[in-house]
């Protein structure tokens, strides 16, 4: 008799958990309001919401649709839309890193825009194809469409340029190097440039462009990851001894953990020179700094070109818009993508925030026709290179990254990194991609 | 509370003047405990038990972002997780060896030196004087402030350029251009950090034990000649034993299973000295989307701290029964 109640009360408490999880499913909407999580692009979430509540308040006149934003840190970004693939419950809209595409298209979350739908954005042609090259897998219709465009570029202050007797811009790397050096005064606490050391990201991105430089492939034909190759390990010395032999980057910077942070270094003319995404822009004024008071050039490539390098100055940077599959408005949310890229809206965000168009027929504003835009439009447009479209991109930028990480901490601390320590841990990065652990389908 | 069942006398015929007469529900005296118990045993269910039990499914799968959208269709590979976890011939085995290594010191620094200071505190303000009271609520300040904001102090002050503890090492002529959150130094900024949270918490169990040792013990071994060292060695450790006892325990599962601190305080470019096993989790869980492996690294880590209690409950009981 006992056992029967006791068993009547855990039946009881399995259905009221059962039916309080089913509770948790996604609430029925009016479908006229559409979520949008937008990555943060200006200096504040605050000046996001603003600047995006304003175009919206066009595109609710238009069509009749709301419009509820959500600016997310790209901190937190890939975690929260993770997080919604998993439950189901999420936006209808989403921004994302566009070197995620690959891997956040695996999970299957994102409708694919397929040729009608990409009709409907006005055809694939007005869009820049490298910024087209980072929307997915190769072969597969992409789950992401290009919105804002970004690409590397060496920024410089002029002032500081002038006062060492530098008067053109670098135009290769061992120039570059020695530019730094005579920008760099310990005594006075001012080095040649600023980087995040400490940032996983950052140090992938470079670990890539200046292994492209070497000539060194990510994966070989097979797919296999190749980090530990003579080139990569060329690429990522040839970064990491900027602060570990020719010391003109301060040793502070190993701990710097974001690209923001070490704008504020080149803003206060802690530093000379700052390699960055055109993103920086917005930053850099905010910090007080004068358009007048920097220039850009690109980011120097060796001279001559190691055997079966390439000219790559920068990846295909930038934030890619998708729709969630989930979705209860899939044709709103597509209307509302079709909006954020139409010409108009490109043209209008793209210069509040610093970025560049990703359709050509945008570029019409003169806001773009500014020497550094200029260098970044060309820099995208024909010397950038996407990362590997494959869906363990993710795990190449954290094991790539962290190990590069690392060695800018030993940098930092006794600044003693050789050839062979970087191999070592471009290995250990490589056997942790190649062992994966079912990481793979 | 007393509830009865009596059986309802049969209603006279008729229309009732005050309405239908409501039958009082029967719940039996038996039944109470459970019904009682039940709102508990709901909730434990709901955040505790049906998540463990996901958590435990998920490590006999191959979870990655192919399954995410409907990870019960993963694809099932037995105990493949848990050797690849486990194989210190690779990558992933050894990292976990190490950073178990490192959890390990972490844990038994962290938590001796948090014992010990929070007795040293406690035995400093059994005693009245002026200001006493003051004093134990600073005390408890650390172990009062929020988690975020009391690691963001650490971090500030141990930040290479502009952080107080180089500067003060400076004025001392110490040298203030060490790093703390990079290399070796980061495992020692990481325990400083979790012990100056912990300890306050120590320091107020230990309190709340000396008040049950009656004082006319400490007079007798007064009388007898015993100085304050021997009166501490051997009335007051050994009869804060049971507090002790439990105290150790859950501050060993805190320290162990710890991922603020080391998170709020190095991002998630965690150095490897400092690279704890909550950390090693999260990064194969939640960098290289290998749920499947972070969930039978979670188990295994559930495991062995099971049995380390369990061994640890033993032996303090059998102490405890011998003494």
């Amino acid at each position: 008799m006992r056992h029967r109640r006791l068993s009547g009360v855990i039946v009881l408490i399995l259905v009221l958990t059962s039916s309080l999880l089913a509770g948790c499913a996604r609430e029925q909407d009016d479908g006229r309001t559409l979520t949008y999580w937008a990555s943060n692009q200006g200096n504040s979430p605050q000046q996001d919401r603003r600047i995006l509540n304003e175009e919206f308040e066009k595109f609710t006149a238009r069509t009749g649709i709301e419009v509820d934003v959500e600016v997310i840190g790209w901190g937190d970004l890939l975690n929260k839309i993770l997080g919604s693939a998993v439950s189901g419950v999420g936006p209808d809209v989403v921004n994302l890193g566009n070197t995620w595409a690959a891997s956040l298209q695996a999970t299957g979350a994102f409708v694919p825009f397929t040729a009608e739908r990409m009709r409907q954005l006005g055809g694939r042609e007005r869009f820049l194809e490298t910024s087209m090259s980072s929307t997915g897998m190769p072969g597969r219709p992409p789950s992401s469409v290009p919105l804002y465009g970004l690409s590397y570029g060496v920024f410089y202050n002029k002032a500081m340029f002038r006062e060492a007797g530098i008067e053109q811009p670098p135009s290769n790397w061992s120039e570059f190097v020695d530019v730094a050096r005579r920008l760099t005064r310990p005594s006075q606490e001012q080095w040649g440039m600023t980087l995040a050391g400490a940032s996983y990201t950052e140090n992938a991105h470079f670990a890539f462009m200046l292994g492209n430089q070497e000539g060194a492939q990510l994966f070989d034909s097979d797919g296999r990851a190749t980090f530990a190759s003579p080139s990569m390990v060329s690429g990522v010395q040839r970064y990491v001894e900027l602060m570990s032999e020719y010391e003109v980057v301060n040793p502070d910077d190993a701990e710097i953990g974001s690209a923001t942070e070490a704008v504020g270094n080149f803003a206060t003319g802690e530093a000379g020179m700052l390699v960055a995404q055109n993103s920086a822009i917005a930053a850099i004024r905010a910090a007080g700094m004068e358009d007048s008071q920097w220039g850009v050039f690109p980011l120097p490539v060796p001279e001559p070109m190691p055997e079966g390098g390439e000219a790559v100055r920068s990846h295909v940077a930038g934030t890619n818009i998708a729709v969630y599959r989930n979705s209860e408005n899939k044709e709103a949310a597509v209307e509302l993508v079709e909006f954020l890229t139409s010409a108009e809206e490109q043209s209008i965000l793209n210069e509040k925030y610093g970025s560049l168009p990703v359709v050509t027929d945008a570029y019409d504003n003169p806001a773009f026709d500014t020497e550094a835009l200029r260098t970044f439009s060309s820099v995208l447009a024909d010397s950038s290179k996407q990362v590997p479209m494959i869906p363990n991109e993710n795990r190449f930028e954290t094991t790539v990254g962290a190990a590069v990480r690392d060695l800018f901490a030993r940098a930092g601390t006794d600044r003693s990194v050789s050839r062979s320590d970087i191999a070592d841990v471009l290995d250990e990065a490589q056997q942790k991609m190649r062992s994966g652990g079912g990481s793979t389908r | 509370m007393t509830v009865t069942s009596t059986a309802q006398a049969a209603p006279p015929s008729g229309a009732e003047p005050d309405g239908p007469r409501r039958r009082r529900p029967r719940i039996s005296k038996r039944s109470v405990p459970y019904l009682l118990l039940a709102p508990a045993l709901f909730f434990e269910l709901l955040v505790h038990i049906v998540p463990m039990l996901g958590g435990l499914w998920m490590s006999f799968l191959r979870l990655n972002q192919f399954f995410l959208r409907e990870w019960m269709s993963a694809p099932f590979t037995g105990l493949d997780n848990y050797r690849f976890a486990l194989d210190f011939d690779g990558a992933a085995g050894v990292e976990l060896l190490q950073s178990f290594g490192v959890t390990a010191a972490f844990s038994i620094i962290t938590v001796g030196v948090s014992w010990v200071l929070g007795l040293a505190a406690a035995l400093f303000l059994q005693r009245s004087f002026p200001g006493r009271t003051l004093l134990r609520g600073l005390f408890l300040v650390p172990y009062a402030l929020p988690i975020y904001t009391s690691v963001m102090i650490w971090k500030f002050m141990l930040d290479r350029s502009d952080g107080m503890v180089n500067a003060t090492l400076s004025d001392l002529g110490l040298g203030g251009e060490r790093f703390w959150l990079l290399g070796n130094n980061a495992f020692l900024s990481l325990t400083i950090t979790a012990v100056w949270r912990l300890w306050p918490f120590a320091f107020l169990a230990l309190m709340a034990g000396l008040q049950s040792i009656p004082t006319d013990v400490y007079d007798a071994a007064a009388v007898d000649g015993a100085g304050l060292w021997q009166q501490i060695r051997t009335i007051t450790v050994p009869m804060l034993r049971p507090v002790s006892q439990v105290l150790i325990l859950v501050l060993f599962l805190w320290t162990f299973n710890d991922f603020n601190v080391p998170y709020l305080l190095f991002d998630q470019a965690v150095p490897s000295s400092a690279n704890l096993i909550s950390i090693h989790i999260y990064q194969n869980s939640f960098l290289t989307w290998n749920f499947g492996l972070g969930s039978a690294m979670s188990t295994l880590l559930l495991l062995f701290l099971l049995v380390i209690t369990a061994g640890y409950l033993m032996l303090t009981s059998r102490r405890s029964r011998n003494a």
